[in-house]
């Protein structure tokens, strides 16, 4: 993967500016197909997965009031792992995403919605909806890509720093959620900066750690105390379901953006995009992972990561329905829909985050004949259409 | 109904204290988040009712039968309840008047539906939905109601479902001694909703019923009161039905000066007429603008200085979403249309969407 414009083989040269426009109605035409049929299935559905995921949640808990005795620390740190992934990925993310406003349940909406996550709803909603999906894969706006802490493309300068990368990754999957509550607040770059004394931001702050008390106090406090002599138990049990949420959650985010076949884009190359170039941007820039029924569910279906770049919004249960709509459009515009195994695609994902960590070994297929020339140069500010015409 | 008596101040903060602590347990959802899932209709719940029954009453209207939460203040007879129910998984709200008497606390209460041609709510409630589901309710309201005592002359004046109201005061025991008139409006008369009832009443001298069937009759002129009703002027008056009676009646009692004895009860039918662009008011900035129908309520608002949340402005990140307090929109994607009354809670992207018509949005 590199920024798009300077591959040799550039995946979108034999597009004209109209197909693009063209496969962007018919993208379109799917998203308005789907809001049409939308409804008391869609609706019953969701409310199964949040009453399922909520006794699952009850029982966990107080199966592990009894964490002294080790089947019982087993079944109920499972369950709550489980739980914890169900409320994050399935319903937090997608109802978060609005995907469930349509239904105009004041408790199911996306203004209303707190996750059982670090980081506070309305500063996720901020830094996930607003720049991730808008700013899809596009290098140095969409801090997805690495989460500012590594080197994710061949066209980053490296430096010795990044050796480290790995160990950063690993240790930013055990405590993912910290980190991407940290990410919400852009703290890096705030406290280098000089930022942190925007009163924004400090409040954002004191947002973020009420949250994070909150979260704190129940898993490793009270719940600890519920289980008198099982104190230590349930602590244990529930830092345990919390690290696998942690781990699993990481990987499906990994596998959306990074393995290899899934492109970047340049800064300049969404000057003026049109609605096409932006559908275009997110078939290139994501990928989805292969796997069961049960497997897309704990994923939240961002195993339809393409699908659900395309449309953020519509509800969850419905991506797997259009995928292979979505894929057929793929084929008939001669694009790489990029899908692997949970495995395969993981595997292909750390791979990259060894890979970056050493200086490139040459410089990946640029030619500087190419008459688009470097799309980060001052002179070539092109849009993808552009570049493909 | 019985009043509560206020718990002990210990108790109460005890149980308050207790509750606070179940809060930082279930965080970051509420403990009510889970008991729902178990008892909906528990005291301290929202207020939401359990369909007991439908009950047809003529060919398109319907009796619903509900059990209404512990919350369920009760109702004085000729009050409306609105009704959240989800149709095709979107939740409406809507007004009905209560036609069951006032019980005693826990039983269960009963609206009147009449279907009508492309209503989302009504076609659901009388023809689709079953035993057992859920609804919201809000607590009833209205002073379309009897004094205490009654009065010892009263006319009723009602067309179509417009019976509803009248049928809850007639059940409530209230009008025993009093001289009844109703004057009842409808096509046919299999179409008078709860006709047996009221032919029953008549025909043991509890009312006089005059039945008007307007297919063979024609529609009521209120001048024929001073014929069909001749004391109708000295009566204390309730009238409920279609625009059209309530206006001509409306005048009939101003024109003769006893406006003091009628009361009326007007239903409106949800129906907001969508246009291209219109005036939009933002409520809590007390800012109106006009608004072309091509230009997002975002920018209207923010041109106006409204400081208004937004996010992407392309309608997928969700961050400029406001509640439509009433009034409609287009989204400007595919021309859907959004439409809202007070109450109904429908939220709405800014970024996307375009005034069609008088629109207020809640900020």
């Amino acid at each position: 993967m590199t920024v798009i414009q300077k591959k040799a083989d550039n995946p979108i040269a034999h597009l004209s500016a109209e197909d693009i426009e063209t496969l962007g109605k018919e993208l379109d035409a799917i998203r308005e197909r789907v809001i049409a049929d939308r409804g008391e299935r869609d609706a019953a559905y969701i409310r199964k997965v949040i009453s399922t995921q909520r006794k699952l949640e009850v029982s966990s808990r107080v199966v592990l009031l009894f964490s002294l005795f080790p089947p019982a620390w087993l079944v109920g740190t499972a369950g709550l792992a489980v739980a914890k992934i169900l409320e994050n990925m399935e319903i937090g993310h997608n109802v978060l995403h609005g995907q469930w406003d349509w239904m105009r349940d004041p408790k199911i909406h996306s203004t209303a919605w707190e996750w059982d996550h670090a980081t506070p709803a309305e500063q996720w909603k901020q830094s996930h909806n607003e720049l991730h999906h808008r700013y899809t894969n596009v290098v140095g706006k969409d801090n997805d890509l690495g989460y500012g802490i590594m080197r994710v493309d061949e066209d980053q300068p490296w430096h010795p720093a990044y050796l480290g990368q790995p160990f950063y990754n690993f240790l930013n999957a055990c405590f993912f959620e910290y980190g991407v509550a940290a990410y919400d607040l852009d703290l890096g770059q705030k406290l280098k900066n000089g930022g942190h004394k925007d009163p924004v931001f400090r409040a954002q702050l004191r947002a973020a750690g009420r949250k994070i008390r909150r979260q704190v106090l129940k898993d490793y406090l009270l719940f600890p105390l519920l289980s008198g002599p099982s104190f230590f138990h349930t602590m244990a049990a529930n830092f345990t379901a919390n690290l696998i949420r942690n781990l699993w959650s990481h990987s499906v985010i990994m596998c959306g953006h990074f393995p290899e076949g899934v492109e970047t884009f340049s800064k300049t190359s969404i000057e003026g995009e049109t609605r096409g170039e932006w559908y275009l941007r997110q078939m290139l820039g994501s990928a989805n992972i292969s796997g069961s029924r049960l497997m897309h569910i704990m994923t939240g279906n961002l195993s339809y990561q393409i699908e659900h770049h395309l449309f953020p919004d519509l509800p969850s249960n419905r991506y797997q329905e259009i995928a292979p709509e979505v894929r057929a459009l793929f084929d008939r515009y001669g694009l790489r829909y990029t899908t692997g195994s949970l495995p395969r695609q993981v595997f292909s994902a750390w791979k990259k985050v060894f890979r970056l960590a050493l200086p490139n070994r040459r410089r990946p297929g640029v030619s500087d004949d190419r008459p688009n020339g470097p799309a980060t140069g001052p002179s070539a500010p092109r849009t993808l259409a552009t570049v493909g015409a | 109904m019985t009043a509560t008596v206020p718990r002990p101040d210990t108790s109460g903060s005890l149980r308050r204290r207790l509750w606070r602590l179940a809060e930082t347990v279930t965080t970051p959802v509420l403990p009510g988040d889970y008991l729902d899932l178990v008892a909906p209709l528990r005291a301290g719940a929202d207020l939401r009712g359990r369909i007991l029954d439908v009950r047809p009453e003529t060919p398109d209207a319907a009796t619903v039968l509900i059990q209404p939460g512990r919350s369920w203040r009760g109702h004085r007879p000729g009050q409306y309840v609105r009704l959240g129910v989800d149709v095709d998984g979107v939740r409406q709200w809507r007004a009905y008047s209560v036609t069951s008497a006032p019980g005693r606390r826990g039983d269960p209460i009963s609206v009147t539906v009449k279907a009508i041609p492309d209503g989302v709510v009504s076609n659901h409630l009388v023809r689709r939905i079953r035993p057992g589901t859920i609804v919201q309710l809000d607590q009833a309201c209205g002073d379309f109601v009897l004094p205490q005592p009654a009065p010892p002359r009263v006319l009723f004046l009602t067309a179509g479902s417009g019976i509803t109201p009248v049928a809850g005061m007639l059940r409530g025991g209230a009008l025993a001694g009093t001289d009844v008139v109703l004057v009842h409006s409808a096509p046919t008369a299999d179409d008078v909703v709860f006709g047996p009832e009221l032919r029953d009443l008549a025909e043991r001298g509890a009312i006089r019923l005059v039945e008007r069937h307007t297919t063979v009759d024609g529609l009521l002129d209120v001048a024929e009161l001073d014929t069909l009703v001749p004391d109708h002027l000295e009566r204390e008056t309730w009238a409920c039905g279609p625009v059209g009676l309530l206006d001509a009646v409306e005048r009939h009692w101003s024109a003769r000066d006893r406006v003091d004895r009628l009361h009326t009860e007007r239903f409106r039918p949800t129906v907001i007429t969508a246009g291209e662009g219109g005036t939009v008011t933002f409520t809590r900035s007390s800012v109106t603008v006009e608004a072309a129908g091509a230009t997002p309520l975002l920018d209207a608002g923010e041109n106006a200085g409204v400081l208004m949340p937004s996010g992407c402005r392309m309608g997928i990140c969700f961050g400029c979403v406001l509640p439509l307090r009433q009034g409609a929109v287009r989204d400007l994607r595919n021309g859907q249309l959004t439409t809202a009354l007070p109450g109904d809670g429908v939220r709405v992207q800014t970024c996307v969407s375009a005034a069609a018509g008088p629109c207020e949005l809640e900020i």
